[in-house]
């Protein structure tokens, strides 16, 4: 119970400074940010001008504009978007879904594919090994938007398998979430084989083969599990690459989203929209860290008792 | 009928650049037990292993005759070594903390060895785990089967080691240091329970570097040295009348075997450290309850009690490391607990310590020159000096200045204690707090140290507390004992009488657990080198 409150001042802690970091960085952006709110040629009299800037509360001293802006976001309240002229609220609620489906089709992708590849890979020959890290070095280094283009070359255009942009279907994810998935895959098969091959050196390993187990079962069943915990670190690295991949994704793809919201909030600086993004997204790593710690304990039976997680 | 055989079989490792094994032939029947002894490095292990098919990725095995189960294993595929290894030739390894999955609850990995070999339906593998446990001794089996490695005493995990090995009914069971870490009590319970194993028909390929753990098992020895059985024969004929010259080496190497040194009294003069009422908790856990002791300079104090006693957290009281709860640590006469660091630490170099394991007691990247550099500096020794200091310390402990550049991985087990030792009087102590120094020795590495501690405390009236759960060590080198259990000291004197009339029940237990030779060795006060022995 004092575990789980403590938790919560945390999140809250961790929310409100990147929300902070987001208000400040955003001061620094040089222009007026009425023009966010009119359109950048428009012109308007300086009457005008002094209305929006009350409208948007912008002409109150900085101090009052943050602690305005915590008080809103602590009762939820993100304010209207300077262009869609909607509350931030509902243009995110809108976008989200989209998002969420790609991230967690990438989310179900990418440890597959690490899994699979890692295990066939970390077996006593060397050359497939060595074959693997090479692809892996490539997608790793390869950026997301050239890979997405790509893929659409081929299986959009060339192919014609798979459709070029967003049509509501599930033929419409596949290459997203591929483009989204593969240099995350890349990045958590490098760590698991290595967590696979220094489990698979550990005594417990040979105790397991001199019960006669099949060296494939070997991995599956024993070293499979311990090479989860050092992946497991990674899940915030994880979540950054998910939500920063998204931006790219779904501007290559035409898809709708959070992340292009972001970008075109970000480029026609419409702030409240590019704070809300953050404040989502602060939740989102506070979430997926609770969340972590809980797999940890489920993973390693000798954190349980640290923990206080009582799971399996 | 032999259950295992080899004939001249080698081991080569690293394409053929390491010659682990040389020719060697043993015997495995059932009923039997065979013992591999040699130190580390001899190739006990890679023998042993080679008889699973597991000697490892880059090992190649070569046998004039190799026959497991009746059948000729050098013509063995991968799949037919798994038919074998569980089902007629089981792994107990040292360690059940790592040698069974930490992840995984032991019950499970009982489960494994039953289903690779169908022995026993999925239905009716629960109920035949169960009934394993109980076989080996632990006690609840239902609700021990469900916890993990970590949960349970060194005890009861070798034992579940043992049910997973013994799980699919193997008619060889090759048991690899199986007490190795294992207090003296925990020790001898499993080897009742391997003994146990081997009356019932089991036969069993023990290997180990303790010759009291041979002595209570084994019917035949095979001793190796590099590689090579340089001696084979039934075990009394063996340890009685050794023929080879290095099975005397080691035998005259045993602790307990060799004459003691340690004096009667105590030495005159000024206690240096004095222990007053000391208690120590932890989170409402009392680790030490109210102990007193002085140690006077020259003097060598034995620690001994099992895993859990309060041994280590007392030498951390001693070292300044922890602050009791109540009682007090003088210093020379002056106070030593409870005072603030900053009073403490000029006087810090007067205590050092030589720890159990001094390979994760220095830092793996150091070369010698610094490890022990850096406890000159500590001391203010200016670093124009200190390649010298370093110099005469390392020859000082028997070590030459070549090794000076060498990382602690590249030194042998006995030159990194030798380091560790080094690096303990580079800051001129006047006490040394030894914390079970010699354990993870071989036992003619075991001798060479103790030789060299025995020494050095002559040379330089060094007083030590030796910790050490090996009461033939401890009777070896120490003036006087302190047994410990529970926090508490139960027995303390003059080791001979202790040694020789146990007042408190406890150290009589300790005494029973030690194995007859090495007993036998330790009772007569004066009579160190059995005839047989010498």
């Amino acid at each position: 119970m004092r575990g789980a409150l403590a938790r919560l001042v945390s999140a809250a802690l961790v929310v409100w400074a990147a929300a902070t970091c987001a208000f400040l960085v955003l001061q620094l952006i040089p222009g007026d940010p009425v023009y966010a709110v009119v359109g950048s040629d428009a012109l308007v009299s300086e009457e005008q001008h002094e209305r929006i800037r009350a409208e948007y509360g912008l002409d109150q001293p900085l101090v009052v504009q943050y602690l305005n802006y915590v008080a809103r976001l602590a009762t939820f309240r993100f304010g209207d978007s300077y262009q869609l002229q909607q509350p931030v609220a509902t243009v995110l609620a809108d976008q989200l879904w989209p998002t969420v489906q790609l991230a967690l089709a990438a989310t179900a992708l990418a440890p597959l594919l690490a899994v699979l590849v890692a295990v066939a890979t970390s077996g006593r020959r060397n050359w497939p090994r060595r074959v693997a890290a090479a692809v892996e070095l490539v997608v790793v280094s390869t950026p997301s938007f050239w890979l997405g283009i790509m893929l659409l070359t081929i299986f959009s255009f060339r192919l014609g398998w798979l459709p070029v942009s967003e049509t509501g279907g599930v033929a419409s994810l596949v290459l997203p979430t591929i483009t989204l998935a593969l240099p995350i895959a890349a990045v958590l098969t490098q760590v698991m084989r290595e967590g696979l091959l220094a489990a698979l050196d550990q005594p417990f390993a040979v105790t397991a083969r001199a019960r006669g187990v099949p060296e494939t079962a070997v991995r599956y069943r024993h070293a499979l599990r311990h090479s989860a915990l050092p992946a497991l670190t990674m899940a915030g690295w994880f979540t950054g690459t998910l939500l920063g991949g998204a931006v790219i994704v779904e501007n290559v793809f035409a898809r709708p989203g959070i992340g292009r919201v972001t970008l075109q909030a970000v480029g026609d600086r419409d702030l409240p929209v590019v704070q809300g993004v953050v404040a989502l997204s602060a939740v989102v790593f506070v979430a997926v860290s609770v969340l972590v710690d809980v797999l940890y304990a489920v993973v390693d039976p000798r954190l349980r008792r640290k923990t206080g997680v009582q799971a399996i | 009928m032999s259950l295992v055989e080899a004939a001249d079989l080698d081991v080569r490792f690293a394409a053929g650049r390491v010659h682990a094994v040389r020719g060697a032939s043993v015997r495995l029947e059932a009923g039997r037990c065979l013992a591999l002894v040699g130190e580390s490095g001899s190739g006990k292990s890679a023998l042993a292993r080679s008889l699973l098919g597991l000697a490892g990725p880059t090992a190649t095995v070569t046998a004039a005759e190799l026959r497991v189960a009746g059948e000729d294993a050098r013509e063995f595929g991968p799949r037919d070594w798994r038919r074998v290894r569980g089902r007629h030739v089981g792994l107990v390894s040292q360690d059940a903390l790592v040698a069974l999955d930490p992840l995984r609850p032991i019950g499970a990995e009982i489960t494994e060895s039953l289903l690779a070999h169908r022995t026993v339906p999925r239905s009716r593998a629960r109920e035949r785990v169960v009934g394993l446990l109980t076989r080996v001794g632990v006690p609840d089996p239902e609700e021990r089967a469900r916890q993990y490695v970590h949960q349970l005493s060194g005890g009861l995990r070798q034992r579940a080691l043992i049910a997973s090995a013994i799980a699919a009914e193997p008619g060889i069971l090759i048991a690899d240091e199986p007490t190795t870490a294992l207090d003296a009590a925990v020790q001898a319970r499993v080897l009742a329970l391997l003994a146990e194993l081997k009356e019932q028909g089991t036969g069993l390929l023990l290997i180990s570097h303790d010759l009291a753990v041979v002595e209570a098992l084994a019917d035949e020895v095979a001793v190796m040295r590099h590689g090579v059985i340089v001696e084979t024969g039934p075990t009394d004929r063996v340890l009685e009348e050794p023929r080879h010259a290095y099975t005397k080496e080691l035998l005259a190497a045993v602790p307990g075997s060799r004459p003691r040194t340690g004096r009667g009294r105590p030495p005159e003069g000024e206690p240096l450290l004095d222990v007053t009422g000391v208690v120590k908790r932890f989170a409402g856990r009392t680790a030490v309850a109210g102990v007193d002791f002085t140690l006077r300079p020259g003097e060598t104090l034995g620690l001994v009690g099992e895993s859990g006693s309060g041994k280590t957290t007392l030498a951390r009281v001693v070292l300044g490391m922890a602050r009791p709860d109540e009682g007090t640590v003088l210093l020379d006469g002056e106070p030593w607990s409870g005072v603030p660091e900053r009073a403490r630490r000029a006087r810090r170099h007067t205590i050092q310590l030589v720890p159990q394991d001094p390979l994760s007691a220095v830092d793996p990247r150091w070369p010698v020159a610094r490890v022990v550099g850096e406890a000159l500096a500590a001391t203010g020794v200016p670093r124009a000096e200190r390649a010298d200091r370093t110099a005469v310390l390392l020859e000082r402990v028997g070590l030459t200045a070549d090794l000076l550049g060498r990382r602690p991985a590249a030194l042998s087990g006995g030159q990194r204690q030798r380091v560790a030792i080094a690096r303990a009087l580079a800051t001129k102590p006047r006490l040394l707090v030894c914390d079970e120094p010699v354990s993870a020795l071989d036992v003619s590495v075991q001798a060479q140290v103790l030789d060299l501690l025995r020494r050095l405390q002559e040379e330089l009236g060094l007083a030590t507390l030796f910790i050490s759960h090996d009461l033939a060590v401890v009777r070896e080198v120490c003036d006087r004992v302190m047994v410990m259990k529970d926090g508490v000291v139960v027995e303390s004197g003059p080791v001979e009488e202790v040694f020789a009339g146990p007042a408190h029940p406890y150290t009589r237990s300790l005494l029973d657990a030690v194995p007859r030779r090495v007993r036998a060795a330790l009772e007569p006060p004066n009579n160190a080198l059995p005839a047989s022995l010498s």
